[in-house]
């Protein structure tokens, strides 16, 4: 049960943190349509996160919570602190220019491509009704970011460099998206979780297809970051929780 | 409950007809494919809906305005449940809404492909403009005003549309 709700935070917290990210770009886009895109992204991550954050809560108060403090899709996103975070560290990164945001969106967008795929077919029901839901919406994010990827990479001299500079930024961070965390090996031979052992070199040979399109090296032997599924997070983290949970940590079980 | 309250699911539906979505008001819920289920016993009235996109803002209000217009005609314990499975389709669409839309000005979707992998999602669709009919257009942009649209433009009358995506 603590692990199924640990799993559930966690990837209800990887999409509501990139969620979070990509909203900075609201009203900053570098056209109109992209704004109006990367925010459109940004709904449906929280979307994603709300079902992941409601079922999370259920579970929670089903094993014994007192009544009159159950936990709740706000409670889960506004009160937890950042150790309690359970998010990938690629999702916390800085926007930076738009190259490394859709770089970014790029990697989150093809791991959770896979992700939900074999979700899907999760033991768990409601895990699996979520991700058949999500993977609808992340076929949009995928094909719209790998297109961003291609047309920056193999765009101008100074979109190259760009992208070359955020694979820099970026490359030791999509590791961790693979590495699994000890709540989650506890529930993959129940089937719940899904094995990241068979999604990595999917998810390889997919940026390898797209970078060769684009013009843009794969690394290799880069040093990989993690901690964040285990709430160790990188200095980014904390900055995000502190807007993110501003309103409710000043005025508490203030509404709309 | 009141006996002079029609409980049939018949009556419900004609009720839920006129509940719209607040971004998309021609189109009732019951066009959309929302509804999923209607029970009603003697102490409740369940409606079971199923949100089109997971982010979509529309289905809070859409879930206040049932209870609203339901509480209006004189139902009681209204409960309306979300469902997330099977998941939402433009294929549940009715026909008659996708004329609505059509008229609206916006492009209803095209049946969805069943042979769908990720190649294949990646090829263009072939849209037609909701003013002029043509399918010379083009994609301006994945994503539109609302979660459910994606931007086109018709090079044949340069108007450009909005076109719900097939989903």
């Amino acid at each position: 049960m603590n692990a199924l709700i640990n799993y559930t935070l966690h990837l209800a917290d990887n999409s509501l943190i990139l969620g979070q990210r990509n909203s900075e770009w609201c009203g900053h886009g570098p056209v109109l349509e992209q704004d109006i895109a990367i925010t459109n992204i940004s709904l449906d991550l929280i979307g994603q996160a709300r079902n992941f954050y409601q079922y999370a809560s259920s579970l929670i108060n089903q094993r014994g919570k007192p009544l009159n403090n159950p936990a709740s899709e706000d409670s889960l996103a506004y009160l937890r602190t950042e150790r309690e975070f359970k998010n990938c560290l690629l999702t916390e990164q800085p926007n930076g220019d738009w190259g490394q945001t859709v770089l970014r969106q790029f990697f989150f967008s093809q791991y959770q491509y896979l992700l939900f795929q074999q979700l899907q077919n999760s033991k768990d029901e409601q895990i699996a009704a979520i991700a058949v839901k999500s993977l609808k919406e992340v076929s949009y994010h995928l094909r719209w970011s790998s297109e961003w990827v291609i047309r920056l990479g193999d765009g101008t001299e100074e979109s190259h460099r760009r992208t070359l500079k955020a694979i820099d930024e970026l490359w030791m961070y999509s590791g961790e998206l693979f590495q699994p965390a000890s709540y989650e090996l506890l529930i993959l031979n129940e089937g719940i979780a899904s094995d990241l052992d068979l999604l990595k070199p999917k998810w390889e040979e997919k940026v390898k297809e797209i970078f060769s399109e684009a013009n843009l090296p794969v690394p290799e032997n880069v040093f990989i970051q993690t901690g964040g599924k285990e709430g160790r997070h990188t200095e980014q983290l904390g900055y995000i929780l502190a807007e993110l949970q501003f309103m409710q940590r000043t005025y508490p079980g203030n509404e709309w | 409950m009141n006996n002079t309250i029609d409980t049939s699911e018949k009556k419900i539906r004609s009720l839920l007809e006129k509940v719209t979505d607040p971004e998309i008001p021609v189109l009732s819920i019951l066009d959309l494919g929302l509804v999923r289920e209607i029970n009603v016993s003697d102490s409740e009235t369940e409606v079971i809906i199923t949100p089109t996109y997971s982010g979509c803002p529309a289905m809070d209000v859409i879930r206040m305005n049932i209870q609203t217009t339901l509480l209006s005609h004189g139902y009681k314990n209204i409960k309306v449940t979300q469902a997330l499975s099977p998941a939402w389709t433009t294929d549940w669409m009715s026909e008659e809404g996708k004329r609505k839309l059509k008229e609206y000005g916006i492009a209803p979707p095209n049946p969805r492909q069943q042979v769908c992998n990720q190649k294949l999602f990646e090829a263009a669709e072939a849209v037609q403009c909701p003013r002029c009919d043509s399918y010379h257009t083009h994609r301006v942009s994945e994503f539109g005003s609302t979660s459910c649209k994606a931007l086109y433009f018709c090079d044949h009358c340069k108007e450009p549309f909005d076109y719900f995506k097939s989903h």
